[in-house]
């Protein structure tokens, strides 16, 4: 069965495989000497899975049999987690060092992971994505405990790895309803048999798995596990979290969602529907009281996944395309505001995390204080920042396949979100200074940051290419 | 001018300098900005007397189009109407700018680069041919309005600013998801399109209604204008100058450009709705007007009174009443912008805005005292002045559709009259029982210039409002057109007599209008 296009289709996760296991044997021949080795190394493997996403898509989309699927859905969406990891782990080494924290088994794991991600948004098989979403739920556990003496970072790997396991026993568990009653793990073969009719089992199994679906991309009310373990990790490891899992969860979602479930849209569309509206409202109701800038970012990110999931309860391609586009735009305005998060250092370079800590930013760091204020405006989604579009996209498939009160409910909650956002800015923008915080940040951060905010600031402009590469995406769903 | 973008130079100039500002130090902070404003002053001069007045032109004029955003285009274009608004947004801006040369001494650079994105989002709103592009530029500006009222405003600004920004984000994102459904409906979202494109009258009401929940808290309508009196009382003066001036302009452009031609039927249904809103605003907000012992608070609810007026005039379905309307803005723009000068004039001597803290200004302040007399007449409504012109217009209008609204809205001009005249007199008449009151020195040159050009223009258009109405005769006429077949009956009955040779004519009174039962 093995030839050599399903071999290409899968040659982004092969590079990464070998890449990540020779420098799994650097690290442990070197010692934790090599971390920054490593860390290069790592960063440049993506870049060249990166590079060979573009042969991947070379023999049609079906390889190993269907098993694993290579086409504009996959590339685009590995082209993000990629992105993103290259993102957590650059933004790492600096944090790490206050503590010499800093091991090389960090890169290697999150390597690991964008395997399993990669896996999971590519993923034509129940079964593919069980192993793949298991890869990277099983990195994700450790590098969430990744700073062994702290309590908090161990607290939250075991919190995680706890909730993730139910999760994924539920999903598991959902799995096997939906072949016991369908007769097939394959995606085309479940939708096949939904097309003829829902029963009640092959219901079962569709609601188990959107459950186990919902936990992995933190929905409400399958959140529980974020601020939690957003808060205990540390923030690189939470940069990682927000922005390329959440990429990989929804790419499988909305996978799943179409190609598996596509048949039974009626049944999951009311689902999609009642988690997207909770998502929002929970996701911005509990950030309101938030004192710790990384769990109100958890909250964020379960109101950002509610208004995503948005795209999706309009089941379109330009539905599937506009939650495309907004996990593109999120993750850029995530490990933008993360890049700014990661600074918030007092005078002796030690992190701090309380938001109070920022009060008067805009006068001692002023680069710092207008890109924080930038990601804030674009997350609550206030034009002309990027964030906005994002937003617009999915309202606009939801008022075009008839959602017009899901998108009119939707957007009046978004302006309670933008109340906690607008509390930052007000902490950084209104308020006195009061303690002084480290001068000047990492070079790493600020280019980062700067990248992150020029594209947040003059994104419209990337619209068409955007659009485009969205709509293929979608398509290739369909 | 053909094929020049003004348009877009009028956006980059001000953008340019708002860049500049922010590396900058204080004082270059201030030329920039005071640069960058007249240029744009210059400019927009420059757009009006090429604008073609005649009506036998084109309706919208120096249009631009560049569809590189995708789902929409960068497209510009305006008309008489749009023309006016610019006008007023580029002769406040530089006076805003002058108004905060010695005002502001704290982040300097900040505050002159988020007024001048203020004046492109301004000239943005104004001049988008795009629905999109106008939602955009339109709730784009909460963001430095609220940075302005946050870091520069007053004793309780952070509320104030929080306010403002939900108060006004709550009521544009319905307005958003009605314009979607409106682009995939009509499949265009070229606003001259829109306009012409007849939707279903049932889903009007709703469209409508969205779009109202919008431009009623900009404009701002009873019972959602709460946010205007925090909001300008923590402003800086130049802040609550731009507020009042331009920024509530933007609600009655709303309703001009948007909610009356393109959703006629829903209008006129939903017509009394916005009758008795402003019928309750003029009254009620006059009277709260009078108890105010702050200037800017009474100041900023006589806006909420004069907004009234013109939604009442917007929503007489005529010429003279959409006239008045759009006259009643230039003329509130100016002479509320000035008043706040006034009050800031006299803050940034004492650092309270009591009005009993003050009195007898007219024996120390002589010049200031002739100038705020001026501007509180103008605010009456005295003949001679702009918005005498305004409310006559916007009065006579609705007159034709409802005399009952036109007699309580009257009631607002007297009411006016009680509040401005007191205000007036507990400042400037009377003792000078405050010593530290009775010290203060007279205008300087610096704030002559900045009240000096605006009561010129303001006299200007009382005298010869011709040079603002003809460029926007055009476009009102096609406006009426467009509301004729939806406008509701009228309840005056006018009969049009004959005219009469001129010898006669002064003996038999031709009645001109009905009974005001």
């Amino acid at each position: 069965m093995i030839d050599s296009a399903s071999l290409l289709a899968v040659l982004p996760e092969l590079i990464l495989t070998a890449g990540g296991l020779i420098l799994m044997l650097v690290a442990a021949f070197g010692g934790d000497g090599t971390a920054r080795i490593v860390n290069a190394l790592s960063v440049l493997t993506l870049i060249v899975a990166g590079v060979a996403l573009s042969c991947s898509l070379a023999h049609g989309p079906d390889a190993f049999g269907g098993l694993v699927r290579a086409d504009a859905f996959s590339v685009y969406a590995k082209a993000l987690i990629y992105a993103a990891a290259a993102a957590a782990i650059l933004l790492a080494p600096r944090f790490f060092s206050t503590d010499s924290a800093l091991r090389p088994e960090y890169p290697i794991l999150i390597l690991f992971a964008a395997i399993g991600m990669g896996m999971m948004v590519s993923a034509g098989d129940m079964l593919t994505l069980y192993v793949g979403l298991e890869m990277n739920s099983l990195a994700s556990y450790v590098l969430a405990s990744f700073m062994r003496q702290d309590g908090r970072s161990s607290e939250a790997g075991l919190k995680y790895f706890v909730l993730g396991s139910l999760a994924s026993g539920i999903l598991l568990y959902g799995i096997s309803l939906l072949y016991g009653f369908t007769g097939s793990t394959a995606f085309d073969g479940i939708a096949v048999a939904l097309g003829d009719g829902v029963g009640k089992g092959e219901l079962f199994g569709l609601v188990f798995v959107l459950a186990g679906l919902a936990f992995k991309i933190s929905a409400v009310p399958f959140h529980m596990w974020t601020p939690d373990v957003y808060e205990g990790a540390p923030t690189p490891v939470t940069t990682f979290f927000a922005s390329a899992p959440k990429v990989a969860a929804m790419g499988l979602t909305v996978r799943v969602a179409i190609e598996a479930l596509g048949p039974a849209g009626l049944d999951w569309q009311q689902i999609v529907i009642f988690v997207a509206l909770a998502s929002i409202l929970f996701g911005a109701v509990a950030a309101i009281g938030q004192s710790n800038i990384k769990r109100l970012m958890a909250y964020s990110s379960i109101n950002n996944v509610g208004f995503a999931l948005i795209g999706l309860a309009a089941g379109t391609p330009a539905g599937v395309a506009a939650t495309m586009s907004y996990m593109a735009i999120y993750v850029v305005m995530t490990i933008g505001a993360f890049a700014c998060i990661l600074q918030m250092r007092d005078a002796d370079g030690k992190p701090v995390e309380t938001i109070a800590s920022l009060a008067g930013l805009s006068q001692s760091r002023k680069g710092l204080a207008a890109a924080f204020a930038i990601f804030m405006f674009s997350m609550a989604g206030i034009p002309p920042l990027f964030g906005f579009w994002a937003k617009f996209l999915v309202f606009d498939a939801a008022v075009a396949s008839g959602l017009t009160a899901l998108a009119a409910f939707g957007i009046a909650a978004s302006v309670i979100g933008a109340f906690y956002y607008l509390k930052i800015i007000k902490t950084i923008y209104f308020d006195e200074p009061t303690g002084a915080y480290e001068a000047k940040g990492g070079a790493v951060e600020n280019v980062i940051l700067t990248a992150c905010a020029v594209v947040i600031v003059l994104g419209y402009l990337l619209n068409p290419v955007l659009d485009q590469a969205s709509a293929a995406a979608a398509a290739s769903l369909f | 001018m053909d094929g020049f973008p003004i348009l877009s130079l009028m956006m980059a100039v001000p953008m340019a300098g708002a860049i500049a500002c922010l590396f900058v130090g204080a004082n270059s902070a201030r030329w920039i900005a005071l640069i960058a404003t007249l240029v744009d002053f210059v400019l927009g001069m420059a757009l009006w007397a090429n604008f073609d007045q005649s009506g036998s032109g084109a309706q919208w004029q120096f249009q631009e189009y560049a569809p590189i955003f995708g789902k929409f285009a960068w497209a510009l274009g305006i008309d008489g109407i749009a023309l006016m608004l610019i006008a007023l947004t580029v002769f406040l801006m530089p006076i805003c700018i002058g108004a905060s040369w010695n005002a502001i001494n704290k982040r300097v650079g900040e505050y002159m680069a988020a007024f001048l994105f203020m004046e492109v989002l301004m000239i943005g709103v104004f001049t988008a041919q795009d629905l999109y592009l106008f939602y955009i530029m339109f709730e784009a500006g909460l963001i430095p309005m609220y940075l302005i009222i946050g870091i520069w405003g007053g004793a309780d600004r952070i509320y104030a600013s929080y306010k403002f920004f939900l108060y006004t984000l709550f009521g544009s994102v319905l307005m958003l998801i009605a314009m979607m459904w409106m682009v995939h409906e009509a499949g265009t979202t070229e606003i001259p399109v829109l306009m012409a494109y007849n939707f279903d009258p049932h889903v009007q009401t709703w469209l409508f209604l969205a779009f109202f929940a919008s431009f009623a808290v900009k404009m701002p309508m009873w019972p959602v204008h709460t946010w205007l009196p925090d909001a300008h009382v923590q402003a800086p003066t130049a802040g609550s100058v731009i507020l009042a001036g331009v920024l509530l302009k933007m609600g009655g452009y709303g309703f001009i450009r948007f909610s009356l031609p393109m959703f006629p039927e829903a209008s006129a249904q939903l017509a009394p709705l916005v009758w008795g809103l402003s019928m309750v605003a003029v009254v009620y907000t006059s009277l709260v007007a009078l108890v105010q012992s702050d200037m800017k608070k009474l100041i900023a609810y006589s806006s909420v009174a004069h907004m009234a007026i013109v939604t009442v005039g917007l929503f007489a379905f005529n010429q003279a009443g959409i006239e008045g309307a759009m006259m009643v803005m230039l003329g509130h723009g100016l002479v509320a912008g000035a008043l706040f000068l006034c009050v800031g004039v006299i803050y940034d001597r004492l650092h309270t805005r009591e009005i009993a803290r003050y009195g007898g200004l007219s024996i120390n302040m002589p010049r200031y005292a002739v100038l705020f007399l001026f501007f509180t007449m103008a605010s009456v409504g005295l003949p001679g002045t702009s918005n005498f012109v305004g409310e006559f217009l916007a009065l006579m209008g609705i007159y034709q559709a409802s005399t009952w609204v036109a007699l309580v809205c009257t009631t607002g001009i007297i009411l006016g009259a009680a509040y401005m005249l007191y205000l007036y007199r507990r400042i400037c008449y009377g003792e000078q029982v405050n010593a530290d009151a009775a010290a203060m020195p007279d205008l300087s040159g610096r704030e002559i210039w900045l009240l000096a050009p605006i009561a010129a223009v303001v006299l200007w258009m009382g005298v010869y409002p011709e040079s603002f109405l003809s460029p926007m005769r055009p476009d009102i006429r096609a406006l009426e057109a467009r509301l004729a077949p939806a406008a509701p009956a009228g309840d005056s009955k006018i009969k049009m007599g004959a005219p009469k040779p001129a010898g006669e004519a002064h003996h038999e009174e031709v009645s001109a209008h009905g009974e005001a039962h």
